[in-house]
């Protein structure tokens, strides 16, 4: 059964030539919009009953426009949505608490305000304090609680009483690790017992782990709803990856390409600079049989390949490279002078190729690669032309890798002894 | 309609906490808290009074006591306050509670709601703190003044039913925010509060008669100073004018509900 359905929903601000026709209009005079400015259009999707569904999307995408209209703090210009029972939101946590009154009293306010009557609130008070665990702060003044304790009693207010919809933002991330770990668990909890997840996170990896379904909002409209692998990856690809045109640099590619090489899978953000003495023309990985690739299964040998053009004469420069998570958290970094190669004496518009073999023993995930050229002479590290997110190449899981969470694979095998 | 009279029902746990947590919110920093909310329009009276009495006392026929004047004028400004209170708060209401009104889904009509409930608890107080007053200086109430129940409704209604219009408009159109205090300012004065009617020249009388506020303060001059039933026809008018509004006031607010939150 669905508790929630969203049928061609839109949402339109409106803009007239005076707000005094805007005004008339409500008297059932005539009077059109001089402006009209559309957020959301065009999203249907449905949830059942016990299901989890995340929505995911870029900031701006439209996203809170559509929770808003599902909670029911926005009208919709046009379209339907159609809810079975009650429906909670968290969003943005602490929301109508007054300060100077204690958590006790701004408890029982704001489960007025979701509109449960005295009797209820005074049954489920008990169980508020309890959950929100901030002991003798209870019964102190709002004012002196850290955003934290706000967040604690605000999530246990409004998840004291089971309801049929519940959505959940980014506010969650205020708590500390324990009581999120507690706030999830309470959700886990609700969603087995028949209520309806709306998720939303920038956060795909809980989003996988926590959600069945996953709708993608971007530009004003819902581009898919379905398995939430299927649809985090694909939003993935459309932060990460996008068309093809960005990459000039492959276009002459020395080698061939691999069938494990995606073409979404370019970098968007690449940033390029150096004072113009060399410049890096490609930066490409190879898989073991020398094919062009960038998808890799876990622990895999691959060599990272750049060719480099020299625009003036050059005294053994040095070549680095370094990968990258998307969190821009290094996961490894290495240079010509410290492997003790010296790449030697370079003569203008002399074209040298340089690889590295390496062993890819990262843990599934998408990395970036930066590749510099510097000058050995110089005190200072000075660039003479450096590629910063130049290369993106994901690590699939499979066979061959063993690690589960983390950057980098080490190889896991597992034995056990018994002894009788 | 009954859908909104249901909403509020339903609501009703969180209309009254409202209130409550109000008067306890006024109390939590201020030693003397709710007790601001008489001692400013008592001042107000005192000041009138200590100014004007020598003045206009002897124009106020019909009562036999010394402090005559004083008595007029807290009989007037509990009504006025009232007024203006709810006016002055509906008007900014909706902007106020923008924040709220845009994360939350509740009925909007328990914001009005709460408003009327806090100032007639504020009017109850200043009531019985005047009682106290008139008791002083030795004014005991007349039995007419149980007119002052359907009275205070009739202001209500008034002052709600304008304060929800003017409040509904701005949101859209902000000007009526600053436009509303300078016309309050202007309707006291040509409401006779601080002054009795007979100092107003024949020919101004006419046009006053058209302050819908004008019936109520007399009235309820007639019922708390003259110990006498007011005039009813006049005061039939004004709860129709009265009603009228409040029904404007709601249908407008049920149109305007949709689109609040967009402007807000």
């Amino acid at each position: 059964m669905s508790v929630l359905k969203v049928k061609n929903l839109g949402k339109a601000y409106r803009k007239y030539k005076s707000e005094w026709m805007r005004i008339a209009r409500w008297f059932g005079l005539p009077g059109k919009a001089s402006e009209e400015h559309w957020v959301l259009r065009g999203v249907d999707f449905s949830v059942e009953a016990g299901e989890a569904v995340a929505i995911v999307g870029q900031n701006g995408a439209g996203k809170s426009t559509l929770l808003k209209m599902i909670t029911g703090t926005l009208q919709p210009s046009e379209g339907s949505v159609q809810i079975s029972g009650r429906i909670s939101a968290i969003l943005e946590l602490g929301m109508g608490f007054n300060p100077e009154l204690s958590g006790r009293q701004n408890a029982i306010h704001t489960m007025g305000l979701l509109g449960f009557s005295s009797d209820v609130i005074k049954a489920n008070l008990g169980a508020i304090e309890d959950f929100a665990d901030i002991g003798e702060y209870f019964n102190q003044q709002v004012r002196m609680y850290s955003s934290g304790m706000q967040a604690r009693l605000a999530f246990s207010v409004a998840t004291a009483i089971q309801p049929e919809i519940i959505i959940v933002d980014e506010a969650l991330a205020v708590g500390d690790a324990a009581f999120q770990r507690k706030c999830f668990r309470r959700l886990e909890r609700f969603v087995e017992e028949g209520t309806a997840l709306l998720f939303v996170s920038h956060d795909l990896e809980s989003v996988k782990a926590l959600c069945d379904k996953a709708l993608l909002i971007a530009g004003g409209t819902s581009v898919e709803f379905g398995d939430a692998k299927r649809v985090c990856d694909l939003y993935e690809k459309m932060l990460f990856g996008g068309a093809v045109s960005g990459s000039s640099h492959v276009a002459e590619l020395p080698a061939e390409k691999s069938s494990s090489y995606d073409n979404a899978l370019v970098s968007k953000c690449e940033e390029s600079y150096g004072d113009g003495r060399a410049v890096i023309e490609s930066i490409w990985l190879e898989d073991e049989r020398g094919e062009m690739a960038n998808v890799f299964p876990g622990h895999v040998r691959a060599r990272i390949c750049c060719r480099i053009r020299a625009c003036d004469n050059l005294q053994s420069p040095i070549l680095a490279l370094m990968i990258k998570t998307r969190e821009g958290v290094s996961v490894f970094g290495t240079d010509s002078k410290h492997l003790a190669n010296d790449i030697g004496n370079i003569v203008k518009d002399e074209l040298i190729q340089v690889s590295f073999a390496v062993d890819l023993a990262l843990a599934p995930g998408t990395y970036y690669l930066n590749c510099g050229v510097r000058d050995s002479a110089s005190e200072q590290t000075v660039f003479l032309h450096r590629r910063v997110d130049a290369l993106l190449f994901r690590v699939t899981r499979s066979q061959s890798s063993s690690a589960a969470v983390g950057l980098a694979d080490l190889s896991a095998r597992m034995n056990v002894e018994y002894t009788r | 309609m009954f859908a909104l009279i249901r909403a509020l029902w339903s609501y009703r746990a969180f209309v009254i906490s409202s209130i409550r947590n109000e008067f306890v919110a006024r109390f939590s920093r201020s030693r003397l808290g709710g007790l601001w909310m008489i001692i400013h329009p008592l001042t107000q009276v005192a000041i009138y009074a200590l100014i004007l009495s020598n003045v206009l006392a002897a124009k106020l026929p019909g009562i036999d006591n010394r402090y005559a004047y004083a008595l007029y004028l807290m009989a007037g400004t509990l009504a006025w306050n009232l007024f203006a209170e709810i006016v002055n708060r509906c008007v900014t209401l909706f902007i106020d509670q923008g924040n709220l009104m845009k994360k939350m889904r509740f009925p909007r009509i328990t914001l009005p709601a709460i408003v009327v409930g806090s100032s007639l608890l504020n009017n109850a107080l200043l009531f019985f703190a005047i009682l106290l007053i008139f008791a002083l200086l030795g004014h005991a109430p007349h039995w007419a003044i149980l007119w002052l129940v359907p009275l205070t409704l009739a202001v209500v209604a008034l002052a709600s039913g304008l304060g929800l219009i003017l409040g509904v408009v701005n949101v859209f159109v902000r000007d009526i925010g600053q436009v509303v205090p300078i016309v309050l300012q202007l309707l006291f004065w040509l409401t006779p509060i601080v002054y009795p009617i007979n100092v107003i020249p024949e020919e101004l009388k006419s046009t006053i008669q058209f302050n819908p506020m004008y019936p109520i303060i007399t009235a309820y001059h007639d019922v708390m100073v003259y110990g006498r039933t007011p005039q009813l026809n006049h005061l039939v008018v004004m709860a129709s004018v009265a009603l009228a509004l409040m029904l404007l006031g709601l249908f407008m607010f049920r149109r305007a509900t949709p689109e609040m939150a967009d402007a807000l």
